[in-house]
């Protein structure tokens, strides 16, 4: 089991009403956010099970939108995260899918539009106390949890990339806490998820990216 | 330093002669490596939320976004202000405090979870509450949900404190019995007798269900917090008394854990049984998720 620390009783400290609906939804969203290379210019939220239920009641709309413009489950903006979003030019749509089966009860898909065209669909799952995981990105089933500094390298399933990786990091002295390899298909699309204690030194992403079979980098830290 | 039960947690206050808070503190900088700086700073931070979650309601009510609830902490604030008060200053406060902390959650303020945010109002409620009756500087006070902390966290490890897993008697049950321990250790009680009042304040609620209507973190989730300060202040009173309890605090919550798993899943926050299961209760219900 985790250590459970003090602040995870007494807390987290968070904008209601409800740790799996609202906060947990925040955290997907800002995670998502944390993913996303540019300036956002329009985001769909698709909303499942309990989500599509009970999202208005719980705030669970503005609590994905909040993310989405970078505020954590603190923030005293998200309430109004609508002002907000029309403020900071970005464009958000809901749709609310009551039908589709899912893992898990309160999840929620992002997918993402940069002012550059860049684009993003990752899916999430509030597991609860405000706590979550990334289930998808793309097409690809992957898990984290943003709990840790988390390095997602997307890359062709070829042989080397995941070594070429682990030597980079082993050069910046970066500790692996877990270390994962997701792929559509073999020597398809794949991302590693590396989580690692310590902040990752950003000297790490310039190294990784000489391989070439490593597509894209994003670097969350804790 | 680290204690996984409450036995071995009073071990530990009796060998280093110490108040569960400093134990827990101990615990929290030792095995949590956590800098006593930033641990002062981010129980300040805490205690600052609380008092102005719990007291915001007071002078600025607002609706919530179910709209079933606001505006009810302000009205026992009024009401304990007349002769008419039948629960005594002490109680009518933690209950307006407890009632204001739900609204701030409900209409998308910002609160502390303790251990939840269904169930946030109770230890700020009982805490504030005390610090006015009693005259006790914040620093008491933080010791307060210090000691308030050991109690929830033995319960997230040994038994639970979701309402979709255990029932209310898991959040408000649980937060009455960390108040309960806190106000113990402030008032000058042994660890034992801390340990005696969580007890009581579980017994108490044993079996409690979790009904919200609509499943919103509103009603009857506001007024559980008001029953679960008078349990919290109830139970310290037992044990400040000299009255002790039966059954040790781990049985109790292995017991409180059992009797969780064994409710019907529509008692499980699932908003089917109990209060939300109801004709008003569905009405209600359908008339806010439309």
């Amino acid at each position: 089991m985790n250590f459970l620390s003090i602040f995870d009783v007494i807390g987290p400290n968070m904008i209601g009403p409800s740790s799996s609906h609202t906060a947990g939804a925040v955290s997907i969203a800002l995670m998502a956010r944390k993913m996303f290379p540019e300036a956002i210019s329009k985001v769909t939220f698709t909303l499942y099970g309990s989500f599509a239920k009970t999202y208005r009641g719980h705030g669970t709309d503005r609590a994905l939108l909040g993310g989405i413009l970078g505020f954590a489950t603190d923030d005293e903006r998200i309430r109004d995260a609508f002002d907000y979003a029309k403020e900071m030019n970005v464009e958000y749509e809901y749709i609310i899918d009551e039908q589709t089966q899912t893992n898990h009860p309160n999840t929620a898909d992002i997918d993402i539009v940069g002012v550059n065209g860049h684009k993003l669909s990752i899916r999430g799952e509030s597991i609860g106390g405000g706590k979550m995981k990334i289930v998808r990105i793309d097409n690809i089933d992957v898990e984290f949890t943003g709990e840790y500094s988390t390095l997602i390298v997307h890359q062709q399933d070829k042989p080397g990339v995941v070594a070429h990786i682990t030597q980079a990091l082993s050069e910046q002295e970066v500790n692996i806490a877990f270390m994962r390899l997701f792929r559509e298909d073999k020597g398809a699309n794949a991302y590693t998820v590396v989580e690692s204690d310590e902040p990752i030194p950003e000297d790490v992403l310039d190294k990784i990216r000489t391989n070439p079979n490593v597509d894209n980098l994003m670097l969350i830290q804790m | 330093m680290d204690f996984y039960n409450g036995k071995e947690l009073l071990k530990k206050c009796q060998e280093q002669q110490l108040p569960i808070s400093e134990i827990m503190r101990l615990r929290e900088i030792t095995t949590g490596s956590m800098p006593p700086e930033k641990f002062e700073k981010k129980l300040e931070k805490a205690l600052s939320i609380m008092k102005h979650s719990a007291t915001k309601p007071l002078t600025n009510p607002s609706k919530s976004i179910g709209g079933l609830i606001g505006g009810e902490a302000k009205k026992v604030a009024e009401h304990g202000k007349t002769s008419n008060c039948v629960c005594g200053s002490m109680l009518s406060k933690a209950i307006s405090y407890s009632m204001a902390v739900l609204e701030v959650n409900a209409s998308m303020g910002l609160i502390v979870a303790a251990p939840t945010a269904g169930s946030s109002g109770v230890v700020p409620g009982v805490l504030l509450a005390l610090a006015d009756e009693h005259n006790i500087d914040d620093e008491t006070l933080c010791k307060g949900l210090v000691n308030a902390s050991a109690i929830g966290y033995l319960l997230m490890r040994n038994a639970s404190v979701s309402g979709a897993e255990a029932g209310c008697q898991a959040e408000v049950g649980a937060a009455s019995a960390m108040a309960a321990s806190a106000i113990v250790e402030i008032m000058g009680g042994t660890p034992e007798m801390c340990l005696d009042a969580a007890s009581f304040a579980l017994s108490n609620l044993l079996g409690l269900v979790c009904d919200p209507i609509a499943g919103l973190v509103e009603a009857p989730c506001q007024s559980r917090n008001a029953i679960g300060v008078a349990n919290a202040i109830t139970s310290a009173e037992l044990v400040l008394s000299g009255v002790t309890h039966h059954i040790p605090f781990d049985e109790i919550a292995h017991a409180m854990l059992r009797v969780g798993k064994s409710l019907p899943f529509e008692l499980r926050e699932t908003a089917m049984g109990g209060l939300a299961g109801t004709p008003t209760g569905c009405s209600l219900g359908c008339g806010i998720c439309k």
